[in-house]
């Protein structure tokens, strides 16, 4: 079972409304290298796993992930909550707000609903933390084009703290992937 | 929110990110003892200091005691309406 801890994990704050930006955001809430996606890929692959280490980590990191959706959802309705209808039509948001007014919904920024294709559970553990060390590079790659596209000072310091989680998660998997490796290998008795 | 509560719930922020990367570290490396060590001292301070909190302001997390006579869980900010 989960409990609820009512904070973020890293403050989350805007400097006011902004649409614009929450569009291309909202990608790493319901897009494909977002965090549903981590936090769903991990919690699902852990069952699986051969060792307890990795049925530690994929928890754990899984677990982690759910706090970054929380954070990811925190600024994208923050950048839209005060925004007024016309700003929302300027900016791009017409559609969304026609679908969602300014509830937060789990799509990319092209508009695409999040799908459990996006991720994949292969029963196989070399398979699955070789996926994971690259849905781990996607999620930065997307947070430094995320970074780019910020006018937002207070933004982008909490998407610099989620994309320096990646490259964490990035290294963990990694010796994740070693220590399976080394498992499976004294495995095979000829 | 009052300054002295926003500086708690920040104190705990850091203390919890510290918890957060020990404990991925100790998933891999679980008999690094050093590593160890430092997860018990930040995971001891990060325990006082959320019992101060909820004794003051009510519980951060989800199924503890409340005050009465009214459940305090409903009444305290919600994450994503906090400016902290």
């Amino acid at each position: 079972m989960w409990i609820y801890e009512k904070k973020l994990e890293y403050p989350a704050r805007v400097s006011g409304p902004n649409p614009k930006l929450a569009k291309t955001i909202i990608t790493q809430y319901g897009g494909p290298d977002g965090e549903l996606s981590a936090s769903m890929r991990y919690l699902t692959q852990r069952y699986s796993m051969p060792t307890p280490q990795t049925k530690a980590l994929l928890t754990d990191i899984g677990t982690e992930e759910l706090a970054h959706m929380e954070i990811v959802a925190t600024l994208v309705y923050n950048l839209i909550k005060d925004a007024p209808l016309e700003q929302l039509k300027k900016e791009g948001m017409a559609g969304y707000y026609a679908d969602h007014d300014r509830a937060v919904y789990f799509i990319d920024a092209s508009g695409n609903p999040w799908t459990a294709t996006y991720i994949q559970s292969k029963g196989d553990p070399i398979t699955d933390l070789h996926e994971n060390m690259a849905a781990e590079q996607k999620a930065r790659s997307t947070y430094e084009y995320l970074i780019n596209l910020s006018d937002d000072p207070c933004v982008t310091d909490t998407l610099r703290f989620l994309r320096m989680r990646e490259v964490v998660h990035f290294q963990r998997f990694g010796e994740a992937l070693q220590l399976v490796q080394e498992y499976l290998d004294r495995k095979k008795f000829y | 929110m009052d300054k002295a509560r926003s500086k708690m719930l920040q104190d705990i922020q850091a203390l919890e990110f510290a918890v957060i990367e020990l404990n991925l570290y100790l998933d891999i490396n679980p008999c690094d003892e050093r590593a160890l060590k430092d997860y018990n001292n930040y995971a001891c301070q990060l325990e006082a200091l959320k019992r101060t909190y909820a004794q003051r302001y009510g519980s951060l997390v989800g199924l503890m005691p409340s005050k009465l006579p009214c459940f305090d869980w409903i009444n305290e900010p919600w994450p994503w309406e906090m400016q902290v």
